[in-house]
């Protein structure tokens, strides 16, 4: 990093609390500062000002706290924010929390360094997202549909096939012109099990990529600086180069985690089930950084992994990224034990921004009536589904018993597609044949 | 007067420096970011930030403003998108590029812009605050300019003039301009408040026919995500019958900002033919830019919206969403070290509220005219949980809760207002109105909430015995009601329907009421239910 200023040095640790590490006497110091922690043993280990109080500095530590004392440890201000490295050279590189390389190779020639927190875009510099992208999932396609820009996170649980779909949207998304996105994958404490199928993924796909990995043995703290790195690089690919960009962040449920693991060493007052208040702030800082600019190329689309603790998709994690995001795909447990995959539930799935997305020019002119009414059947099935629990399935109209037999066999053929990709065209007729063919079981 | 920098806490900064008021505005630190004073500690000031406090350091100078937090008003807001603090977003783009980098203030209005100012009094003219001085024409709307002081009119120009030209000097020296400035926490004067009276027409047919507002009122909409708060709040905002509208997007997706933006400057104003954009004031804090700004942001509109309304118009306040604003409420409470009351919200979020809420009614403006400021605040509950603090503050003071409903929502059933958990003080008086100008209005409201009423009983029988075991007339009747929330509460934003004027509303309404008569009638006279539908279906084949 370019320093900007004399470095200070200060041996004056009064105490290590969790991930933060507190300072006196300091008498120049930023909010966000970048400051260098020299352990006893010589280790470095990189940590950030987060808080300023009087003459006592709270830093937080990008790394292990392990190790580290009162009386030897020292630390090196630098007078300058945190800034990531981009350039064309970070393509096709797989990097950690802290963006080093782990992939073995020298780090990239940056062409320039920008302040990971991001820059709020003006909401009148925005360009309303409205392309259709492609994703080969009927689910997704004809019924949530995806555009550029978008951020559209999938609500999953645990057990749930979340990776195989984020892996199968990897293969398949197609921008409008038929090109691949280019990827920026940021994983945040996944297992090395998990993360190696996504690297694999990437490896094996066409199209260029960007990764942050870290695991769930690797510093807390950098869960909360990976998809910034991210971010920031997936903001200079598009807007500064132009190029169109898909970001994935698994898992978002380990980012709050985190957030809530270091708020609660700062003490401050915990919120709805422990986490920090200005919670929702925070994840807006991240979830707005998707989106298209009026008069220049380029865009980031954004499909955030939520797990939903407890499969309750009121938990905060999943409550306020919905309140941010432009939908949400919620994946189901019981369709998971009826063997579909996807397992999309779209009864709670939403993609608000799906109406400028399709029609004619886009999709076809038939698509908004088409998905309307299939959901309204498919909607009007499962309630029956409620009623058949209740008064048996004789207990039903005729016409009723046909609606549930629909919602099955949409079920079965529509929402499962197994690892096959779906043409847009193919899906509408789908769905289109279903309709027909229940309208031809009607008694008139 | 300048003081220090001493301590940091996110948007939260210490200061050592005496002298300044409660409500102050400050420049702090080198890049002079905005501020606010909001707590004074012996010689320390506590400061809330109205920018990103990264970069910000202990030591750097921070200078008083000398004054509250203020809106500059006058004509030319009208078509503008401003942010929390009132700066003009498009300029602010046209000069720093697409991204926001903060800094200092900005003058609003357009400076340059020549407006012809008609004077209404000559010289010698002893006025009041409030009286006319004179106008210009702001789009479709003239635009008065009212007197600010008492005393006696020296000078009064005419024709072409600029925003900062000197236009009125008054005998005792002081000099009004067409612009002036106020203080965003402070409501503006009037005569009196007075019992609102007409409907305010939303053109949404289950608001306006179950549950209307009457202008000057306060309507809230509380609802989980994905209720569709935000595409009623703007469907709203397009064909409310109202002369001016404010939005605020609180803490909200930039995104549908955008979307907005587009949207109102393609759409036509079906009242005067021109542009919506035209009768509109965007306010913009996205869920991204900094929490202090969301918190001031929903001032710095209303006043505007007052601004409007003492020009003797109709205005309509729409915030999306009122609970972020709580949100940054709380934030900046914590920051403070306050102690917290329910949630961890401050004990003084019902009563700020409350100020805030007030800030609507019907009134007689100081010139004696009338106007109305009615607001309609989109609630975001956690989890849809109604039983949090800004949903139950909003309850105590708002004259009509239009409730979002989640199952409704999953049945795409939008706008996804609940018809049995909803209601509306101003029902009756409202309802009479709609009468006195739509015969027979009173009446089928009537009819339809029972008929709504009704079927939500028999459902619970059907629940058990299953729709074979109804009798046949109550099989018609839940027949009816599926049509009515099919064809009369459910309402397309998105397609020609998605206003629907009161005369619109009723033909509506009375066509599947007068079905269901005749349908009942046949039932009476022996026909089976089956064969009802059966011909019904032959009939319209």
């Amino acid at each position: 990093m370019a320093m900007a200023r004399a470095e200070y040095r200060y041996r004056t640790v009064a105490a290590v609390r969790g991930p933060l590490l507190f300072l006196e006497q300091v008498f120049a110091a930023r909010l966000g500062e970048v400051v260098t922690i020299i352990a006893p043993d010589g280790r470095r280990i990189a940590g950030e000002v987060l808080k300023i109080d009087r003459e006592t500095v709270v830093v937080q530590v990008l790394g292990e706290t392990f190790g580290l004392d009162t009386a030897t440890t020292r630390v090196a201000f630098s007078d300058t924010l945190r800034q990531a490295p981009v350039g064309e050279g970070c393509l096709g590189r797989v990097f950690d929390g802290s963006f080093r390389p782990r992939d073995g190779l020298p780090m990239f020639i940056p062409e320039r360094r920008l302040p990971i927190s991001g820059i709020p875009l003006n909401p009148v510099a925005r360009a309303h997202p409205e392309e259709f992208i492609e994703t080969g999932i009927s689910a997704i396609d004809v019924l949530n549909t995806l555009v550029k820009g978008q951020k559209l996170p999938i609500f999953t649980c645990a057990g749930l096939p979340a990776r195989e779909l984020t892996e199968q949207l990897l293969r398949q998304a197609r921008l409008p012109d038929g090109g691949p996105f280019v990827l920026v994958f940021v994983a945040l404490g996944l297992t090395h099990f998990e993360s190696q199928h996504y690297t694999h993924t990437l490896a094996t796909l066409a199209g260029d990529y960007v990764a942050f990995i870290n695991l769930a043995d690797e510093p807390v703290v950098e869960r909360l600086q990976a998809p910034r790195l991210g971010l920031t690089v997936a903001e200079d690919l598009a807007f500064n180069r132009g190029r169109d960009v898909l970001v994935i962040i698994a898992d978002m449920a380990n980012y709050c985690d985190a957030l809530r693991e270091v708020a609660t060493a700062r003490e401050e007052l915990p919120g709805r089930r422990g986490y920090p208040g200005h919670m929702y702030s925070d994840l807006a800082a991240l979830y707005e950084r998707a989106g298209r600019l009026r008069d220049r190329s380029g865009s980031v689309t954004m499909l955030p992994i939520v797990t939903m603790p407890e499969d309750d998709i009121t938990h905060p994690i999943a409550d306020l990224t919905g309140y941010i995001t432009e939908g949400q795909i919620v994946l189901s447990r019981q369709l998971h034990q009826l063997g579909i995959f996807p397992p999309i539930d779209i009864l709670p799935s939403l993609s608000r921004l799906m109406n400028q997305g399709i029609g004619a020019g886009q999709t076809r002119a038939d698509h908004r009536e088409l998905a309307g009414r299939l959901y309204r059947t498919y909607a009007k099935g499962r309630e029956l589904r409620r009623l058949e629990a209740v008064v048996g399935r004789d207990g039903l109209l005729e016409e009723d018993r046909h609606l549930l037999d629909f919602a099955g066999e949409f079920e079965r053929t529509f929402i499962h597609q197994g690892a096959t990709r779906r043409g847009v065209m193919e899906s509408l007729d789908l769905g289109a044949r279903l309709l027909t063919e229940l309208a031809a079981l009607r008694p008139c | 007067v300048s003081g220090r920098i001493v301590s940091i806490s996110g948007a939260t900064v210490r200061i050592a420096l005496t002298g300044p008021r409660i409500g102050d505005r400050v420049a702090v630190g080198l890049d002079q970011l905005p501020g606010e004073v909001v707590r004074l500690e012996g010689d320390h000031a506590i400061i809330q930030v109205f920018e990103e406090s990264r970069g910000l350091g202990r030591g750097e100078p921070v200078a008083d403003g000398g004054g509250p937090l203020l809106a500059r008003l006058g004509p030319g807001l009208l078509g503008g998108v401003f942010d929390g603090l009132q700066r003009p977003l498009v300029e602010l783009r046209r000069s720093d590029g697409d991204f926001l980098r903060g800094g200092g203030d900005r003058f609003p209005l357009d400076p340059e812009r020549r407006w012809l100012f008609t004077p209404a009094l000559p010289a010698g003219a002893p006025v009041s605050p409030g009286t006319r001085l004179g106008s210009v024409r702001e789009g479709h709307l003239e635009h008065p300019l009212l007197a600010r002081w008492d005393g006696t009119v020296a000078e009064i120009a005419g024709g072409e003039v600029t925003l900062q030209q000197a236009l009125v000097r008054y005998a005792d020296g002081r000099v009004q301009q067409l612009w002036q400035p106020w203080p965003v926490r402070q409501a503006r004067p009037l005569r009196a408040k007075c019992r609102p009276q007409q409907p305010l027409i939303t053109g949404q047919r289950v608001l306006d026919l179950l549950f209307p507002l009457l202008k000057g009122g306060v309507a809230v909409i509380p609802g989980g995500f994905g209720t569709g708060k935000t595409v009623l709040e703007q469907s709203i905002a397009k064909f409310a019958d109202v002369d001016v509208v404010v939005y605020v997007g609180c803490g909200e997706r930039g995104n549908e900002m955008a979307g907005l933006l587009d949207e109102f400057a393609a759409l036509e104003d079906p009242r005067s033919n021109r542009p919506l954009m035209e009768r509109t004031i965007v306010v913009a804090n996205t869920s991204n830019m900094p929490v202090a700004a969301r918190e001031s942001s929903i001032f710095t509109a209303v006043t505007m919206a007052e601004y409007y309304r003492d020009l003797g118009l109709d205005v309509l306040f729409l915030a999306d969403s009122l609970s972020r604003w709580a949100e940054a409420l709380r934030e900046i409470s914590a920051a403070l070290e306050e102690m917290p009351g329910e949630d961890g919200y401050p004990t003084y979020l019902g009563s700020r509220l409350a100020a805030f809420i007030e800030r609507a009614g019907a009134v007689e403006t100081l010139d004696g005219r009338s106007g109305s400021l009615s607001m309609v605040l989109a609630v975001s509950p956690p989890g849809a949980d109604f039983a949090e603090p800004v949903t139950q503050a909003c309850l105590r003071v708002a004259g009509a809760f239009w409730m979002l409903d989640t199952r409704l929502a999953h049945r795409r059933h939008f706008p996804a207002v609940n018809w049995s958990q909803s209601y509306s003080l101003h029902a009756g008086p409202a309802a009479a109105k709609f009468n006195e100008l739509h015969p027979g209005w009173s009446t089928l409201r009537e009819r339809c909430l029972e008929l709504l009423q009704r079927e939500e009983e028999l459902r619970e029988v059907a629940e058990v015995v299953g729709m074979e075991g109804l009798q046949d007339d109550d099989r018609l009747l839940m027949q009816t009601a599926e049509e009515l929330r099919r064809e009369f509460l459910c309402q397309n934003s998105f397609t020609a329907e998605a206003c629907s004027p009161p005369a619109a509303t009723l033909t509506r309404l009375a066509g599947l009421l007068s079905a269901h008569d005749h349908r009942a009638a046949r039932l009476a006279a022996g026909t089976l239910f089956g064969d009802l539908l059966q011909e019904d279906g032959d009939g319209q084949g």
